[in-house]
């Protein structure tokens, strides 16, 4: 409001130049408060100390992670991390969205799991403003998540082993992933950005051609994840390069907040679909992995097991949707899409559609929610304020990677330079999801 | 012996030209094998099966702008890639290819070897420092402490094999290895520990996966070739290969009877005739370019297997576990020699 009646622009006209100098000053301080210590002085009159400049472009950090380290030879001394070079206010972006239009942006955060993101998305609108989802877009959801889930952690696999110097690694995983994507495609329509889940549902149902890929997705991968853990689980290198890097005791990760395989491989049993479970995981037989060890090779073996009760868990949504049949989206036009049967024949539907798209679901004013799911990183959730219209008055992200990007600094400061990119390997961080 | 200078300087063509085309066959290689390994195809649109594609590499790499830092000394900065090629071409003229095709025949060959080995640590050193940047420094110092810890145990390992043979001439090793029955002359069957420690410290001191620390991608982004760009990086590149294949010849040369054919002496009793003849001169370069293949697929294949070793592993491994074994080895081969002669 104030904008529009200002009649001096000089102050706003010289704001935005003295903006971006104080950004630059700011990314500045990182790397001279290192050089210096603080105070201005040199810190290291012998100068056996090297301050490197680790990305944004590095190879190794996942994205665009910037890590300053301070090293001496080869030991880490210090360590500021800096993130925010893709961020794109997507919480601000939420608010100018219907609850439906902002779906597809949630792709956009963790681009490994991007179904996980979009069921997260979903179940908080649901619960926020109370739509009831038929039984089988819930079991098409929890199966599709899971998927999204291996998908995720073949990602961390691959590139964990690549960046180990393991290249060939990469290469299997990945091809595991791009069934998937197969996978995608034939239930989605889309292979990355999948966009497939609906506010009170699923866009489609899975067709018999889409249940067969899964089921022969889950028949040949245990076998490709024993036949990884033949050459990795006794390899003497890639053991010793993991046992006792980045040990976390289960208090540190508490204290620091650290969410998913990061805390359950230091000794802490917490995963959402336990014990709040959501979907459907309070009706399926899976058992969440756990290592005391809190070093790399304890979240290498959570990872790996996890993957494994996944396929479990698909297995047995695959039997649930033999017997569950029905819709797969609400019957409710006030608060999910009409089929699209109704639109394309139906007067009331193409008005429902034109009404949905435009003003979508509105929940009750000064309704507020917090929903957060297991993703393959660790609890994903989304803060909630309505204020009766199409639009969240708030939209808040609470997204694994950046809680888990806090453990980061803690764990680099006394490594050596070969183990930091297990380190940002076993923390497992996407930057799409950190920055929002 | 004593071969007319014509001849010699024939060799000398050839054996530079042969490695500088092994050189491109074995980036094929390369990137084949790993391919295969990695279930895709590999290379396949250059020439028949992909098989110009190094071609295509070096054409990309010489039409490439030659970018100098500017804070890079350029004198140093263009001498290193070029020390490394030398070298690599260098270590070529001491192996005997077949019984007399040596280009130098020096009754310390071995020696030479080890000396050269020990330089070529200059190039990769002086690359990281005169880049003037930190990936590569701290590349070029990993690649010279690596190299002086595994050349202590190396050195150890061709002690043994010298024990063994009573001279340092890489000729008469490999004549030495001739005696026993069939294959059992050679000395990887007189000294195995030598032979596998001899073959790791191969490795590291070619700096191939899974001892490539000097680069290591991920972490130092190339380390010592960071700043090279266009043909100076190629010099790296085909240094490289023709280390880890001249690597692939010494290991041959010393512990896999050269270029003896298997069951030579067997052959020649039942074929009098090839005594010093073309044709068993041919079969030799044959054979000790087919065994040399066959360490030069061991490299790759280790290279798309194995994770790389960090630091403290790489110096743990070399002075706690090589260095010891390397001792006791060459102790316990004198001592056999003692015993048995």
């Amino acid at each position: 409001m104030s904008s529009i009646s200002q009649t001096d622009w000089s102050e706003t006209l010289k704001f935005w130049p003295r903006h971006n100098e104080a950004l630059y000053k700011r990314l500045e301080t990182k790397h001279s408060w290192l050089e210096t210590s603080g105070d201005g002085a040199p810190a290291d009159p012998l100068e056996h100390e090297m301050v490197l400049n680790i990305g944004p472009q590095h190879p190794a950090t996942h994205g665009v992670l910037r890590c300053v380290v301070k090293l001496d030879g080869e030991t880490i001394e210090r360590s500021v991390l800096d993130i925010g070079y893709l961020h794109r206010g997507i919480e601000k972006i939420a608010e100018n969205k219907t609850y439906q239009e902002f779906m597809p942006y949630t792709d956009r955060m963790d681009y490994l799991q991007p179904y996980a993101n979009n069921v997260a998305w979903c179940l908080a609108v649901e619960k926020l403003a109370a739509i009831e989802v038929p039984e089988r877009a819930q079991w098409i959801r929890m199966m599709m998540s899971e998927l999204a889930r291996i998908s995720a952690h073949l990602i961390w696999m691959g590139v964990g082993l690549m960046d180990a110097g393991a290249v060939s690694v990469f290469l299997w995983t990945f091809q595991y992933r791009e069934d998937i994507y197969a996978i995608f495609d034939e239930v989605a329509g889309a292979r990355l950005t999948v966009s497939h889940s609906r506010i009170g549902g699923v866009a489609t149902d899975v067709n018999e051609t889409g249940i067969g890929l899964i089921k022969d997705f889950t028949d040949r991968f245990p076998e490709a994840v024993e036949s990884w853990e033949k050459l990795l689980n006794r390899n003497r290198i890639w053991i010793d390069r993991n046992v006792g890097i980045g040990q976390m005791s289960a208090d540190d990760v508490v204290r620091m907040g650290l969410t998913g395989p990061n805390l359950r491989g230091s000794g802490v049993a917490h995963d959402i679909r336990r014990f709040e479970p959501y979907l459907k995981y309070d009706e399926v037989d899976f058992i969440i992995p756990i290592r005391t060890e809190g070093d790399a090779l304890a979240r290498y073996f959570v990872r790996l097991e996890e993957m494994k009760e996944s396929v479990k868990i698909i297995r047995q949504c695959l039997e649930k949707l033999k017997t569950v049949k029905g819709p797969v989206r609400t019957d409710d036009a006030k608060r999910a899409y009409p089929n699209k049967d109704e639109v394309y024949y139906s007067m009331e539907g193409l008005i429902h559609d034109f009404m949905y798209t435009d003003t979508g679901v509105a929940p009750p004013k000064g309704a507020a929610t917090y929903h957060a799911i297991e993703a393959a990183k660790g609890e994903l959730g989304f803060y909630l304020q309505s204020d009766g219209t199409g639009y969240p008055w708030r939209a808040r992200m609470n997204s694994p990677s950046f809680t888990n990007l806090q453990g980061l600094e803690h764990l680099l400061e006394g490594a050596h330079m070969g183990d930091m990119v297990i380190l940002i390997g076993t923390v497992d961080p996407v930057l799409g999801e950190a920055d929002k | 012996m004593n071969l007319a200078w014509y001849w010699t300087a024939l060799i000398a063509f050839l054996i530079v030209n042969f490695l500088l085309v092994s050189a491109s066959v074995l980036v094929y290689a390369e990137r084949k094998v790993s391919g295969y390994m990695q279930n895709r195809p590999g290379p396949n649109r250059v020439g028949p099966f992909g098989f110009l594609q190094p071609f295509a590499d070096v054409l990309k790499l010489v039409m490439k702008e030659n970018i100098v830092p500017a804070m890079a000394n350029p004198f140093v900065h263009s001498l290193a890639p070029m020390m490394m090629v030398v070298i690599a071409m260098t270590a070529g003229a001491l192996i005997p290819f077949a019984h007399n095709v040596v280009i130098a025949d020096m009754d310390v060959s071995v020696l030479v070897l080890l000396a050269l080995t020990s330089i070529s640590v200059y190039g990769v050193t002086l690359a990281g420092w005169s880049s003037n940047s930190k990936y590569s420094l701290l590349g070029g110092l990993r690649s010279s402490a690596q190299m002086i810890s595994y050349e202590l145990s190396m050195g150890l390992a061709v002690l043994s094999v010298v024990l063994i043979a009573g001279s340092l001439s890489l000729t008469d090793i490999v004549v030495d290895q001739s005696g026993g029955w069939g294959i059992l002359g050679w000395n990887v069957f007189r000294n195995p520990l030598g032979c596998i420690l001899f073959i790791v410290t191969a490795f590291a001191e070619t700096n191939r996966a899974p001892f490539d620390l000097p680069e290591a991608e991920q972490e130092l982004v190339g380390g010592y070739h960071t700043e090279y760009s266009g043909m100076k990086f190629g010099m790296f590149f085909l240094a490289e290969y023709v280390n880890f294949f001249i690597a692939s010849f010494v290991i041959v040369t010393l512990f896999f009877g050269g270029y003896m054919l298997p069951f030579e002496s067997l052959i020649i009793a039942q074929f009098p005739g090839l005594e010093g003849s073309l044709t068993l001169m041919a079969l030799q370069i044959g054979t000790v370019i087919l065994k040399a293949g066959f360490f030069a697929y061991v490299f790759i294949w280790v290279r798309w297997t194995l994770p790389r070793f960090k630091y403290q592993q790489l110096m743990t491994l070399g002075w706690k576990y090589l260095l010891p074994i390397a001792l006791v080895n060459a102790l316990l081969v004198a001592v056999g020699l003692i015993i048995f002669s």
